[in-house]
Formats: structure tokens, sequence, C-alpha cells
């Protein structure tokens, strides 16, 4: 946190296009690893938490539009009903944009409570229509909420930190 | 300049809570075809071709180290097993090969044993020793001579039909003239039809020939020609020969009928010397002119004579 604490303010580090859609290509890759049994409960939605990064750090270039098409993308990656990811992502990044302002104000750890409201709501949204659809509810799956929440720290640091290295190359170069 | 969205003045498009109830309703109208209608299969295939090579990214880790430990477990036991398989085949092939020409002897063996006792003559076996270097002498040296009770004169044959006739005889060994041999001439019939004819051999090859065969006489490519015993030589019904080709040129009085022999002539190496054939009684002097049938006669005794 301390790190953050002296970090450069969010203007000062660009993100490019091809950037931001390896770190959406790289999301959907770990979801689409051969998760089993328990761990397939415990999987933490690492899109859900990509595009909530996004939401948060570049609202007006990854926003509710991007994050629908994403869901589009995880609906056919994950066989699911079409819509159903999409629907829950949209939720997410209507959350990401709104409260972008605030959740950059918290520290990481401040911001992990905020984060956790909405991932459970993105996690309902799903939980919903499968009840919708199917007839029944699996709750384990809100495990997954649980570990997305908790993984949120380490990979908004991760990004953070990435993008902090072109900043520094950059720099360097000059 | 991403981040300054404070200042509102900026046309930045429908507000989010817009672009959220836009999206949202998409979703559920999408959620609603596809579960009522499944309308979108072609639009989940088109959009697959994008998130295919992610996901065969993502399983090929796991499909890489299954197939490395399949391959791993799979390359030790084959080895093993090969090494296995190959001492095992080693040690069979030998006794394998030993087999095989022992059953190839046997089955030969056995062939001249039945000819014996079909025939109804007396004969023993020989083997080949030598055979001519001359390449216009068809002659080979067989291991029984004079001693094994051999004479001038006895016919040779193999278990198929007649290889040739003995023309010399030493202490321990003697010399076979093949039918093969130029000029040598051996009484056959077609068995077929009973034509009488004989059939020479053309020396250079191992070839027999027709001669004195009339251009409209009854013979086809592929008759069988067998002893017909008629110079008392060669006992009767022996296969000899099958005709090959035949060339009928109406400008000469005879056909040119090539033969192939039967026997291994220039194969076998086991023998069957033929003895106490029946004895022709003696052909009067007085008669005329021999017919073509005598002709062999005469010759063969006469070689018999030089040799």
């Amino acid at each position: 946190m301390a790190r953050f604490a002296h970090s450069p303010p969010e203007i000062q580090r660009p993100a490019s296009n091809l950037f931001i859609l390896l770190s959406m290509g790289g999301a959907l890759f770990l979801n689409g690893l051969p998760w089993g049994g328990i761990w397939l409960l415990l999987r933490p939605d690492f899109v859900a938490m990509v595009i909530l990064y996004w939401c948060m750090h570049k609202p007006l270039r990854v926003g509710i539009g991007v994050a629908w098409m994403v869901g589009i993308l995880a609906d056919v990656a994950d066989a699911s009903l079409f819509g159903q990811h999409a629907l829950a992502y949209t939720l997410l990044a209507f959350g990401g944009v709104v409260l972008h302002h605030r959740l950059q104000m918290f520290n990481l750890r401040q911001q992990t409570f905020q984060v956790f409201g909405i991932f459970a709501l993105t996690y309902a949204v799903y939980a919903l229509v499968h009840w919708q659809v199917n007839g029944y509810v699996i709750w384990p799956f809100f495990l997954g909420c649980l570990t997305s929440t908790l993984l949120w720290a380490p990979l908004s640091a991760m990004l953070q930190s990435l993008r902090q290295l072109r900043v520094d190359h950059a720099a360097r170069r000059q | 300049m991403d981040s300054t969205q404070s200042f509102q003045f900026f046309n930045r498009g429908p507000s989010p809570v817009a672009r959220l109830v836009f999206f949202a309703v998409l979703s559920l109208l999408l959620l609603f075809v596809d579960a009522r209608y499944r309308y979108l299969e072609s639009t989940r295939n088109a959009l697959s071709v994008l998130v295919s090579p992610i996901q065969k990214l993502a399983t090929l880790p796991s499909t890489l180290w299954q197939q490395a430990s399949g391959f791993f477990v799979t390359q030790r036991s084959l080895t093993e097993e090969n090494l296995t398989l190959r001492q095992q085949h080693e040690r069979d092939a030998v006794q394998l090969a030993q087999w095989h020409a022992v059953q190839q002897e046997n089955r030969h063996l056995h062939s001249l044993m039945a000819l014996q006792q079909r025939g109804g003559f007396n004969a023993r076996f020989a083997e080949i020793v030598y055979a001519e270097h001359d390449v216009f002498k068809r002659r080979v040296l067989i291991d029984k001579g004079a001693d094994a009770g051999v004479e001038v004169g006895q016919v040779v044959m193999d278990d198929i039909g007649i290889v040739g006739q003995i023309t010399r005889v030493y202490p321990w060994l003697a010399e076979v003239t093949l039918i093969t041999e130029k000029d040598h001439a051996v009484p056959v019939q077609v068995l077929r039809n009973g034509l009488r004819t004989i059939v020479f051999g053309a020396g250079d090859t191992s070839q027999l020939s027709l001669r004195y065969m009339p251009v409209s006489s009854d013979i086809q490519s592929g008759d069988e020609l067998v002893t017909s015993g008629i110079d008392g030589l060669y006992p009767p019904g022996i296969p000899v020969a099958r005709v090959e080709k035949i060339e009928r040129d109406p400008a000469y009085p005879f056909a040119r009928v090539t033969c192939l022999p039967l026997a291994g002539v220039d194969r076998q190496r086991h023998l069957m010397i033929l003895s106490g054939l029946p004895k022709l009684p003696e052909r009067p002097a007085q008669e005329p002119a021999a017919p073509i049938d005598g002709k062999p006669t005469q010759d063969a005794a006469k070689k018999a004579e030089a040799h």
C-alpha cells in the first residue's frame, strides 16, 4: 500500500488498447483453464475482475458497452445462455463506472470491501438468470464471489505495476 | 486525457444509466430469445472463432501434460517390450531358418519316395556334386557311380519329370547329360491326344524344341509332353516338357515348337536314377529305313557307345 501512496496519479499512467485487449484475453484464458470439482466452485471470475479494474481506472475507454461485448464472448466461451454474462458484466461495469471516483480515493484494502458488493451483485444477477431459466440455484457458486474479492487487491496491484513499468521504461528512454 | 470526466460540457454520449438500461434490456432480450427459441446458434458459432483460440490455449497445458506422460510411459514400456521381442525373434529366426530348409528337403524327398512307389521301378537317390562349367554343355556330376551300380544309359529324373540320362560312369561319380543338352533327344507323346514326336535339347538355353512337326499337326501351346517309352530307354508316361510357343510358317514344312522342361533341370539338388527297366526285345536287323521314332534310339545308342 505504501507504494500506492507515492505512486503517480491515474492520469499519468497510460494504457494502450493492446494492453487492455491482452488483459481481457488473459482473463478469458484464466477462466478457460480446466478447472474442476471444488476448484471450479472456488474459481474467481477473472474477466469480471479485469472489467471492473478497467471500468474503475479508464471509465471512458472501457465502459458498459465493452463489458457487454466481453460478456457475450464469455457466454460463448462458457456455452452459457446468450446474455447471461453480458447482463452480469453490464451491471458490473455500471457499478465500476459510477463508483470509479469513490473507489480511486480508497487504498486497496478499503477498495476490497467496496468491490465485494459489486461482485456480489454480478454473481447474484448471474445466479438469478440461471434460476429463472433452469429453476435452481447452486449456492456454492457464490464462493467464487469471495475468491474474486480476495484476489482483487493482488490483481489490481499487478496491473498497476505492469502499467507503471511501461511508464518507467518510457521515462528512461527520454 | 481520459480521466477528465468531471467536465460535463464535453459530449460523452449517453449517461451511464442510459447505457445500463440499453445493454441490460439487450441482454435480457438475448436471454429470452436464446432460452426460448435457440435462434442464435449461428451467431454463437461465429463468435466462437474469436474465443476458441483462447480456449485451446487454456486447455493446452493439461493436454500437453497428459500426452507427455502418456508418451513417456508408453515409450518406456514399448522399449522394454521391443527388446524382449527382438531377443525372442533372434532365437526363433535361427530355428525357423533351419526348419524351413528341413521342411523343403523333406517335401522333396517325400515326393521322390512317392514317385518311386508309384512308378514300380527301382530308383536310387543321388545328389548333384558338380555342375559342368562349360556353358555349351548341359551336364552335371552326381555322387553315385559304378560302385552303386549306376550304368550308362540309365534315366535320371526328379520328383516331377525327366532330368537327363547317365552318359559316363566313374567309380564314385556319374555324369548326367541333361535333356537340355544340344541334340539330346527324348521320344515323347502329347498327353492330350497321344501324338508321338521327339523333343530335342536346344543346348545354349534351358529350352527344348520339337522338330519334324508338320505345320498341320494338332499341337497347342500348353500341351504337356510325356515320355512315350517307345525306344525302351525311358519308361513311359513320365512328364518331360510343356509346349510354350508354336510358330507356324507356311514357307517351311515343319512348325517351330518351343517347349520348357517340366522338371527342375537346373534347380534341384536331389535326383533319382531309374534302373531295372524292362528290356525290350532286340530290334530286327533287316528292318528298312528307320521311322522317325527309331532315330533317337539310334542316336542314344550311338551316344552311349561314344562314351
